[in-house]
């Protein structure tokens, strides 16, 4: 396999132009709704990932009560590729599949919508289309990346607050930029998606507050990692059930006599 | 924020098919168990348990093609789309899911038809199936697929990131017991029916206490279960619990599903003759507000 690419997404320099929303639609010719408004409440309009939308830039407001102190949080968020993927690992048909790239990529005619892996994704990602009766979700442009080019979405944007690259190379980047703010006082700096979630997140971020702030789990685990507990006690329940009817049904001299009719 | 997750909108077709499930599965193994070790009066039982398994088999096979959303591609649960090579990945609920209940549809079939020929036959034994060690380990075999239908849609369940469904390990064995105690709410509704054997009903309604009183012990499992985990302030088991769906399983599930059916099935003539129509009928009723109540509560943040 190729080296790991993935995106790094520095949260302090992005600026909500959403460059990076409109080239994933362009690029991947998402159709669009038509009746987009600002929510109300920030400038965000499209509100979340969804089917049509691969990429969403989260306006996070912190201020005080008095608005005298405040700052603008903003986070392009997209699918997090990650290297233990829980939707990966439940799609019951492989098209769900890991590219030599190691993101994560639904090949669309062999998804049957399901949505298993909807339930097993811990950042509500991957989401169904009624449209086409399949699951959605960024492929981080592997049409483009195979053919040796940056996804739309970095390409577009114009603070390179997301960064397309080999994962070490962009990680050590991001270690580099968190110490360099941490220098400045800005102690709150972190990396989310280091080895440390889901074995690291080939779509990883730099925050500067709690993940939680960002909407983001602070640590999301693989659906799988019940399936052997919860086996196990099913195999109890069966043996239990299975003794409850052997202790039952076992013939007894007051049984009836065989009835005539038969079933 | 609580839990960033999106649900996957498994409705009415996934509820009906895990309660459907249980009762194919726990109808098949029921059967199994009364023809195993029951007297020859408990013959009639278990050949309705297996004449209900397999067109519940059936339907399950539709409710899980009609909830697709690409219908026509369900073999892709199966067989590799480009090479159609078998499909199967042991660690994916549904992949393993989909498999174990095309087996037991296969076993079930075979039981369906053993049971159809002898009724046709009117004979006093069985169709094709003679009895005999291969009767027996074709049997056993089926029972333990039909184990795995009535309870792995609960680890399916437990297999994901929603919340409740996450948090608790239990619901594979919940189910199972709960797939269990309406198969032999069931048989034993339908042996009243067809007029047979009293001593039949009693061990099912025997049967069924003894697994009531399992299911309430598991039940309260699932709930510590659930309220032992808090993600962002808030507890998961305000999720399973809050409004209606709390209201639901305390009454539906619990009062009306177990302890009224228990009642009956300890007071036989409180009601007269209806008494163990209506206390099978509670328990089936029961049986399906469990999933209603599992499936949608984690699903309506």
């Amino acid at each position: 396999m190729a080296r790991a690419m993935g995106f790094y997404t520095d949260t302090t320099v992005c600026i909500g132009c959403k460059a990076c929303q409109v080239a994933c639609h362009e690029w991947n010719q998402i159709p669009t709704k038509s009746d987009y408004k600002l929510l109300g409440t920030s400038y965000d309009n499209t509100g979340a990932l969804s089917a049509e939308n691969w990429r969403h830039v989260k306006f996070i407001e912190q201020f005080s009560d008095d608005r005298k102190d405040g700052r603008w949080l903003m986070m392009s968020d997209t699918c997090k590729h990650c290297v233990q993927a829980p939707c990966l690992d439940v799609c019951p048909t492989g098209a769900l599949i890991r590219t030599e790239f190691d993101t994560v990529v639904i090949q669309q005619d062999v998804c049957n919508g399901c949505r298993d892996c909807i339930a097993a994704c811990p950042f509500g990602v991957v989401q169904f289309s009624e449209n086409t009766g399949t699951v959605h979700k960024c492929t981080l442009c592997y049409d483009r990346t195979s053919a040796g080019l940056v996804p739309a979405c970095a390409q577009a944007c114009p603070t390179a607050s997301i960064q397309y690259g080999v994962i070490d190379d962009l990680m050590e980047r991001a270690k580099g930029r968190v110490a360099t703010l941490q220098a400045k006082g800005e102690t709150r700096a972190r990396i989310y998606g280091d080895k440390d979630i889901l074995g690291g997140l080939n779509s990883f971020y730099l925050l500067v507050d709690e993940p939680e702030v960002y909407g983001l789990p602070r640590s999301p685990k693989l659906a799988t990692r019940n399936v052997l507990p919860s086996s196990l006690l099913g195999v109890g329940s069966a043996v239990i059930v299975g003794l409850i009817g052997l202790l039952s049904f076992r013939k007894r001299r007051m049984d009836s006599p065989p009835p005539s009719t038969q079933a | 924020m609580m839990y960033p997750v999106v649900p996957p909108e498994w409705g009415w077709p996934i509820i009906v098919y895990f309660f459907l499930g249980g009762l194919a599965g726990g109808a098949f193994f029921t059967a199994v168990l009364l023809e195993l070790v029951g007297g020859d009066a408990d013959r009639q039982a278990a050949r309705w348990g297996y004449l209900v398994a397999f067109p519940l088999a059936v339907v399950c096979g539709v409710l899980l093609m009609a909830d697709l959303g690409r219908p026509e591609r369900f073999w892709h649960m199966l067989l590799q789309s480009q090479s159609s090579a078998p499909l199967l990945k042991w660690w994916s609920p549904i992949s393993i899911g989909s498999w174990g209940l095309l087996i037991f549809s296969a076993f079930s079939f075979v039981a369906f038809v053993d049971s159809l020929l002898a009724l046709r036959r009117r004979a006093v034994g069985w169709g094709l199936l003679p009895p005999g060690p291969l009767r027996i380990g074709f049997l056993l075999v089926g029972a333990l697929f039909a184990f795995f239908l009535a309870g792995y849609t609960g680890v399916l369940l437990n297999a994901t990131n929603q919340p409740v469904w996450t948090d608790s390990p239990v619901l594979g064995a919940l189910f199972l017991a709960s797939g269990a105690s309406t198969a032999m709410a069931l048989l034993a509704l339908l042996v009243l029916l067809s007029r047979g054997a009293h001593s039949t009903v009693r061990k099912l309604e025997d049967a069924d206490n003894w697994t009531i009183l399992f299911e309430l012990i598991l039940l309260v499992l699932l709930v510590l279960s659930v309220a032992a985990v808090t993600v962002g302030g808030t507890n998961a088991a305000t999720v399973l619990l809050r409004g209606g769906y709390g209201l639901t399983l305390l009454l539906g599930v619990v009062v009306v599903g177990l302890l009224l059916p228990l009642g009956l099935h300890l007071r036989p003539r409180l009601l007269g003759p209806a008494n163990p129509i209506v206390a099978a009928l509670l328990v089936l009723l029961g049986g399906l507000l469990l999933r209603y109540v599992v499936v949608m509560s984690a699903q309506a943040l």
